[in-house]
């Protein structure tokens, strides 16, 4: 049996922007002293001129990138989701939400899979803060092929885009010659009638990992990749809850906010559903290899299985 | 324009804020009137600008980055020819475009959303940057607040503006004294503003903010500086023209009562009087 390659959507990111840059002259790159960590340093090999260091200062490089899409670029602003999200909030929303500005946030190290670096660095509340802001758009890719057709799809998008990508080499699981990514549109993985299990991120390789394991225990579950938190697919969403009646989601966010938060403001208004939603559980992170803090706050496969499992029961 | 043309313009535009203040029931005279005659000059003498067609792709921009002094520009704006004036006593109003903070959406004229301070001097720096690299030759100018440059934000964007040398990038800093919460050098002292933005690689200009000959003399040097951005630090009255706001920090964000109103036009109207006799 062959490898799995794993790739982190980090490297997705810088490798679509170097694509995306052959083609676009108008797209302009803006980092904050992360380019060898956001993998924007590959644009800036490639595209020296249209790469802005803007130094350590988030808000700054925000801003400025407000006003260069007012001109007409198309910015594509990089930092770590903590600061892309968490410190800048207020000029994403202020500067670039209210405006409706063209600009792009690429997010990398978003999670405690950021690993070793502990708390300070793992953005949990991203996707809750980015989707409170009205027209922005949240993505979460799963893995390199839909990482890097999330980026295409965010250029093509006029308006705010807001990636979340992550430190970790994931498993690359779609088929680069089929996929096809549309904003705000879920993607079934499996067909089952017992559970619907919506997942996001580096969680989707999980689910479909825990699925045979339900399986093999006779629990038919449903597997939806959910890229796009904002907008979500509220028709696939209420469709698979009214079939199968159990809903779960997995994220690698807080459970506040989050994939789960979406799923249920949708669900408590048109199909009142049960719903388990797995995640961070109010809590800060911590240091540790990447792996081992997956597997120690339930989000590895085995992890969700047990979840889902007892909770089908 | 002459400096009398300029001076009768600069009155009548702070006549239009203190009767959409007045007219609104809350807002931000105070800057608004002290920030009334840069106003002027940048849209009837300095800025390359066509009020017909807003949106001009090689125009010079302005921010306000002192977002809440929007009567100011609205009242400049409307002066200028980018909508009616009449418009002016919308301000604030529930379903009217004039917001109580710039709205570059639904505003003809507004360059960039506006209002939570600290943020407008990096939408500028962004926009300069663009002008150096597409090689235009468009300008862009800023308005500061002194209170506002207690934001770290603005020290980081005039860190990189002075790095990357954008002379066609101009911040004004609008330095009439007062805070919301009193004197800026009583709440937490940004002075000596000069020797900071010198600091990070600016040419400075001291002036009187309400002079128009010191006025057009430093947007005349500032376009003359090469190879660095300028900062004009402008010493202004806050409440300027209007007898009971002027130097008054309470005038800040306050709006007229109908008495008071009756006695700010009066003031308005005797300088008017008076340039009418030069």
């Amino acid at each position: 049996m062959s490898e799995i390659k794993k790739v982190a959507t980090r490297d997705s990111y810088g490798n679509a922007l170097v694509e995306l840059g052959k083609e676009h002259d108008d797209l302009i790159v803006l980092d904050a002293d992360l380019a060898g960590a956001t993998k924007t340093g590959m644009f800036k090999k490639a595209f020296p001129e249209r790469h802005w260091d803007i130094g350590i200062a988030e808000a700054n490089m925000t801003g400025i990138a407000a006003g260069v899409a007012a001109c007409g670029k198309v910015p594509f602003i990089s930092s770590f989701a903590m600061f892309a999200a968490g410190r800048a909030y207020e000029q994403v929303r202020n500067a670039i939400g209210y405006p409706h500005l063209n600009v792009k946030i690429g997010a990398t190290h978003a999670g405690i899979s950021v690993g070793e670096d502990g708390a300070t660095h793992q953005c949990l509340e991203d996707i809750g803060l980015m989707r409170e802001i009205p027209g922005m758009v949240v993505i979460n890719p799963a893995d390199d092929v839909e990482a890097r057709a999330a980026v295409k799809a965010a250029y093509e998008h006029v308006g705010p885009v807001y990636l979340r990508f992550g430190r970790l080499a994931v498993p690359v699981f779609n088929d680069e010659a089929t996929y096809k990514f549309e904003i705000g549109k879920g993607i079934v993985l499996k067909e089952g009638t017992d559970v619907t299990i919506f997942a996001t991120g580096l969680c989707v390789n999980e689910t479909i990992e825990a699925e045979k394991m339900l399986a093999a225990d006779g629990i038919n579950a449903e597997i939806i990749n959910i890229h796009t938190i904002k907008p979500l697919d509220r028709e696939l969403v209420v469709k698979s809850a009214l079939k199968t009646g159990k809903v779960v989601t997995v994220e690698e966010h807080s459970v506040i906010g989050g994939l789960g938060s979406a799923v249920c403001d949708v669900l408590c208004e048109e199909a009142p559903t049960k719903v388990l939603k797995i995640g961070i559980n109010d809590v800060f992170g911590e240091s540790g290899p990447a792996l081992e803090l997956i597997k120690k706050y339930g989000l590895d496969a085995e992890g969700i299985y047990k979840k889902v499992k007892a909770f089908v029961k | 324009m002459t400096n009398l043309e300029l001076e009768k313009t600069a009155n009548e535009i702070r006549k239009s804020i203190v009767t959409a203040v007045h007219s609104a029931k809350s807002g931000h005279p105070g800057g608004s009137l002290s920030s009334a005659d840069i106003f002027t000059y940048l849209y009837f003498e300095e800025m390359n600008i066509d009020p017909k067609n807003p949106k001009m792709e090689d125009r010079d921009r302005f921010v306000l980055s002192k977002g809440h002094v929007a009567p100011g520009l609205y009242s400049t704006l409307a002066e200028r020819g980018y909508f009616p004036k009449e418009d002016l006593v919308t301000l604030r109003h529930t379903g009217s475009y004039l917001q109580g903070h710039p709205d570059m959406k639904h505003i003809p004229g507004v360059d960039m959303s506006s209002g939570s301070l600290g943020q407008g001097l990096s939408v500028a720096v962004g926009m300069a940057a663009v002008g150096k690299y597409d090689k235009k030759d468009y300008r862009v100018y800023t308005l500061c607040g002194d209170g506002e440059i207690q934001e770290g934000q603005i020290w980081e964007a005039a860190m990189w503006a002075g790095f990357k040398k954008l002379d066609n990038l101009v911040v004004v800093v609008d330095n009439n004294n007062l805070q919301i919460d009193g004197a800026v050098d009583e709440v937490c002292s940004p002075y000596p503003i000069d020797k900071k933005f010198e600091a990070f690689n600016f040419h400075v200009i001291n002036i009187d903010g309400n002079d128009f000959d010191q006025i057009r003399a430093a947007f005349k040097e500032a376009r003359e500086t090469k190879g660095m951005p300028t900062a004009i630090i402008a010493k202004t009255v806050k409440g300027k023209g209007v007898s009971f706001m002027e130097n008054v920090c309470d005038w800040h964000g306050k709006a007229p009562n109908d008495e008071q109103y009756e006695v700010a036009m009066a003031d308005l109207e005797k300088v008017g009087e008076a340039l009418c006799q030069k």
